[in-house]
């Protein structure tokens, strides 16, 4: 495996973590001060900057150092995870997932942004409550420390102030820590040891160190491997706590460790029990050892300090104890989530649905030899078949069910655009998600993240209204936007919802007029008016944003949920907001077809396509011109396609009262009726490509193979539809003699 | 097959070749392009297709173009039966049927006893015949898969479509 390799997977990690932190952060937000989240979002930074940092993404470590610093003070409840608190903090997180993509592309982040970030954060580990309005900076001298994003190391020193020392370190540089440091055996089982973090510490100051060797059992009771030695470490030295905890950075969740500093009055007295220690015995290189000194210097005072300590180690026992069970039930769940799920290739995956695709193909097809050969039907063989029927069945589900997953991942990069849209063009919403584990085809959640941005971008910047309009209308100046998701009959609906000012139809029906669009007379109805907004090259935006009106609007939208064979509409209520409601199939490896016989060949309609299937009567049909021919439904006039000579099935047109009508409305929005000769049924079938072996052939979107083994094509709706517009169904000349 | 043919080592610049005929005609491929040789399956016939063009079989699960290897050569379209085999072929990054009478032999030749194609007036044949082979007294058209199903010009089309 090399290096990129390895980088890759930090990077598809990253994208894990990034979202984990933005959920936790989003939770927070929601007012859960549940500890094992604000752990979880802690958690989530320190594990992409431990990851950067040994790529040397320098840039990336000094940030979610940053961040991670001050996420630390909200886990050791320094700070209360406020809604201004968190509004930093959710800035920060979109900060670090463009740093994650700057480093993964290529590029950079603004540095202002960053910056600009960075003093915030710090602001917020400092203890002040407004970031940027106060400036104290004069004050307190550390925190005054220039932020600049990057240093040399790629490190930055973060200054701390704590209540109750804050007075003595302008006096005294050094403080005094006592820190415990118990490894668990998972320390040294990914090759960290606990020796070399102790001389790493040593180099810091001034540290007396005493061994504790309570756990450590008898001889015959002893596991090799386990770890039954801690150490209580007191250490003098100019750095922060937050650098003595840097030093286990890289062990931390496989020890636990307390860092606290020691009672100021007592900085001369180091309790503990002086265990002769020698580092030097686990290290070749010889430790410095300023802990002899200290330690007699103490002696005089050894019986106070034997006590002390005594009574501080039983506490500690205790806690300890408590401790370890802690982590070893987060170790057993961290163990068994990380069992629930497996890195697979999608290629794999997609093979093996294609395999299912062809035993589903196979199974029908013996059960259909079977039945023509045995006519009775009470065989064992063919009870055999239909259970090996219900069997490929359940395999083709799961397998499918592999594919699918939650809409979370989506919905979540739309937070992020409802939050930097809304801050641009200065208006508060909050953004509500209902239902994100709703799960779908990984194909199509590839597919809706853009249109669905669009439309979050359109709801954001046309849909909800300026606060002062807000209020002025009696409504929370704070918008609300709803995007939920639920399994509706075999599809998946997804609602995105505002609260915000409704269709203006007076201004939309304008705007049609004037872009020819409709005439200036046409008496519409009001969903007619609100459907406007998805015809071609309509935009309602007075001034073209950025955000939105970029000329591409609510029809790019529908046509690519269309071309996911998915269906949008629109319900709006002046003053109380509009609902765009989506809904597409769950997955696009197959799709709902009615089978048709047209001209002797067996071809597939997609369902979504079909409006409602009519058998024409001789009366309804009317000659147009001199070939055309319209069916007259309810008064109204569709022009009749006949698909097999489209197709080129057949050199003459059909009688329309011997076959079946199918209306069908097309991206253009006009309905046709397309004739066939019959209908043979309904039936989901798995879509295969024409175009892996052959070529695009006009007319026909893909082909599925049914029942009996042979290839069936799949009709193009709107390509059959434009060629009876008179749009040219060009035949292609592929697999051609060149020249 | 001759036995004098079969003992060269391939390692002598030797290939294999699958021969095959059509009406009275042999031709051969480069064994190397056939994947697999299959029975005759009814095909679904695909819109505005050349007439080369029989249509489109399932081979387990992928959607494998037929060529009526007849037609495409210029001659006579094929009635098919059931005698008649499909050679399935990789063609660069795709995979044909092409439809055949009968896979005749199998030939280990060098190119020593590949025969330059003699001058003709066709053109069609000038662009898919890549030699000559006299074996046995049968006479073997060298063909050249790539020249017959040019794969550049039809991914021109299919963007232009």
């Amino acid at each position: 495996m090399d290096m990129n390799e390895i980088k890759e997977i930090f990077f598809q990690e990253c994208e894990e973590q990034l979202a984990e932190l933005e959920s936790g952060l989003l939770k927070l937000n929601d007012g859960d001060r549940d500890p094992e989240t604000v752990n979880a979002v802690f958690r989530a930074v320190h594990s992409i900057k431990g990851g950067a940092g040994a790529f040397g993404l320098e840039e990336l470590v000094a940030f979610a150092h940053v961040f991670e610093t001050t996420l630390d003070c909200v886990r050791s409840n320094k700070l209360e995870p406020n809604q201004d608190v968190l509004k930093v903090m959710l800035k920060s997180a979109d900060v670090l997932a463009d740093l994650v993509t700057c480093s993964r592309d290529g590029g950079s982040v603004e540095e202002s942004r960053t910056r600009g970030l960075v003093k915030e954060l710090e602001a917020l580990a400092n203890g002040e409550a407004l970031p940027v309005a106060e400036a104290p900076k004069a004050a307190k001298p550390v925190a005054a420390a220039p932020a600049k994003p990057t240093d040399d190391s790629g490190f930055q020193p973060i200054p701390f102030t704590f209540d109750g020392f804050g007075e003595e370190e302008k006096v005294v540089e050094q403080f005094t820590y006592e820190v415990t440091f118990k490894p668990t055996r998972e320390l040294y089982s990914k090759g960290n040891e606990a020796a070399l973090l102790l001389r790493d510490l040593s180099r810091f100051g001034e540290m007396g160190i005493a061994c504790d060797m309570d756990q450590l059992p008898t001889l015959e009771n002893m596991d090799p491997e386990a770890s039954y030695f801690g150490w209580k470490i007191s250490i003098t030295t100019p750095k922060s706590e937050e650098e003595v905890r840097a030093v286990f950075e890289f062990a931390e969740w496989d020890c636990e460790l307390e860092v606290k500093p020691a009672e100021a009055s007592e900085g001369e007295e180091l309790p503990m029990i002086p265990v002769p220690f020698d580092l030097s015995s686990l290290d070749d290189e010889p430790a410095p050892q300023p802990e002899t000194a200290a330690t007699e210097e103490a002696s005089a005072n050894v019986v106070k300090a034997v006590n002390a300590a005594v009574e501080k180690k039983e506490s500690a026992a205790a806690a300890a104890a408590a401790a370890a069970a802690a982590t070893q039930n987060n170790a057993a769940a961290a163990a068994s989530s990380a069992g629930q799920t497996i890195r697979v290739d999608l290629d794999r995956v997609d093979r093996l649905i294609n395999l299912v695709g062809e035993l589903v193909i196979n199974q029908a097809m013996l059960s259909q030899s079977v039945i023509e050969n045995d006519n009775n039907g009470v065989s064992s063989i063919n009870m055999g078949l239909e259970e090996l029927q219900q069997l490929t069945r359940e395999i083709q589900d799961s397998v499918m069910a592999i594919r699918a997953q939650p809409v979370k991942p989506v919905f979540q990069r739309m937070s992020r655009i409802v939050r930097e849209v809304a801050d641009m063009v200065g208006k508060q919403i909050r953004l509500v998600t209902e239902g994100e584990n709703t799960e779908v085809d990984k194909t199509v959640i590839d597919k809706i993240a853009e249109p669905l941005t669009h439309m979050i971008r359109n709801a954001v910047d046309h849909g909800i209204e300026s606060p002062e309009k807000r209020e002025a209308a009696g409504k929370d100046p704070e918008g609300t936007i709803k995007l939920s998701a639920k399994h509706r009959s075999g599809r998946i609906l997804i609602e995105l919802q505002d609260d915000g000012g409704g269709i203006n139809r007076e201004r939309v029906k304008q705007k049609a007029i004037d872009n020819d669009l409709i005439s200036p007379d046409a008496n519409l109805s009001d969903e007619e008016i609100d459907n406007l907004i998805f015809a071609p090259g309509f935009s309602t935006a007075d001034k073209i944003s950025d955000i939105s009106g970029r000329g591409v609007g609510m029809d790019v939208v529908k046509r690519s949920i269309q071309a996911l064979g998915g269906r949008i509409s629109i319900s709006s209520r002046p003053g109380l907001g509009s609902t765009f409601t989506m809904s597409l199939p769950l997955t696009l490896a197959v799709l709902d077809g009615m089978v048709v016989t047209v001209a002797g060949q067996t071809l597939v309609v997609p369902l979504t396509a079909i409006v409602e299937t009519l058998q024409p009567e001789a009366s309804a049909i009317h000659s147009f011109g001199a070939n055309q021919r319209l069916i007259s439904i309810r008064n109204s006039f569709c022009p009749l396609v006949d698909v097999g000579r489209i197709l080129n099935f057949r050199a003459n047109q059909a009688n329309p009262v011997d076959g079946v009508a199918l209306l069908v409305e097309s991206e253009g929005g006009g309905q046709r009726a397309l004739m066939v000769d019959a209908i043979q049924g309904q039936r989901q079938v798995v879509i295969k490509s024409l175009e892996a072996n052959y070529t695009h052939v006009p007319g026909i979107a893909a082909a599925t193979i049914l029942g009996d083994g042979r290839v069936a094509l799949i009709l193009d709706v709107d390509a059959v539809v434009g060629a009876s517009r008179g749009q040219s169904l060009k035949p292609e000349m592929s697999l051609a003699a060149a020249g | 097959m001759s036995v004098s043919y079969a003992v060269k080592s391939l390692s002598q610049g030797a290939r294999e070749l699958i021969a095959f005929r059509i009406g009275d005609q042999e031709f051969c491929v480069n064994i190397m392009s056939v994947r697999e040789i299959r029975g005759w399956t009814q095909a679904t016939p695909m819109p505005h297709a050349p007439a080369y063009v029989r249509g489109v079989i399932n081979l387990r699960g992928a959607v494998l173009p037929i060529i009526d290897m007849s037609a495409r050569l210029g001659m006579k379209e094929t009635e098919p039966t059931p005698r008649h085999v499909i050679i399935v072929a990789q063609v660069k990054s795709k995979v044909v049927g092409l439809l055949v009478e009968a896979v005749s032999d199998i030939l280990t030749i060098t190119d020593d006893n590949i025969q330059p194609v003699p001058e003709v007036s066709s053109d069609l044949e000038k662009q898919y015949a890549r030699g000559i082979l006299a074996i046995d007294k049968r006479m073997i058209c060298l063909i050249e898969l790539e020249a017959l199903f040019p794969e550049k010009a039809h991914d021109k089309e299919s963007e232009a479509a």
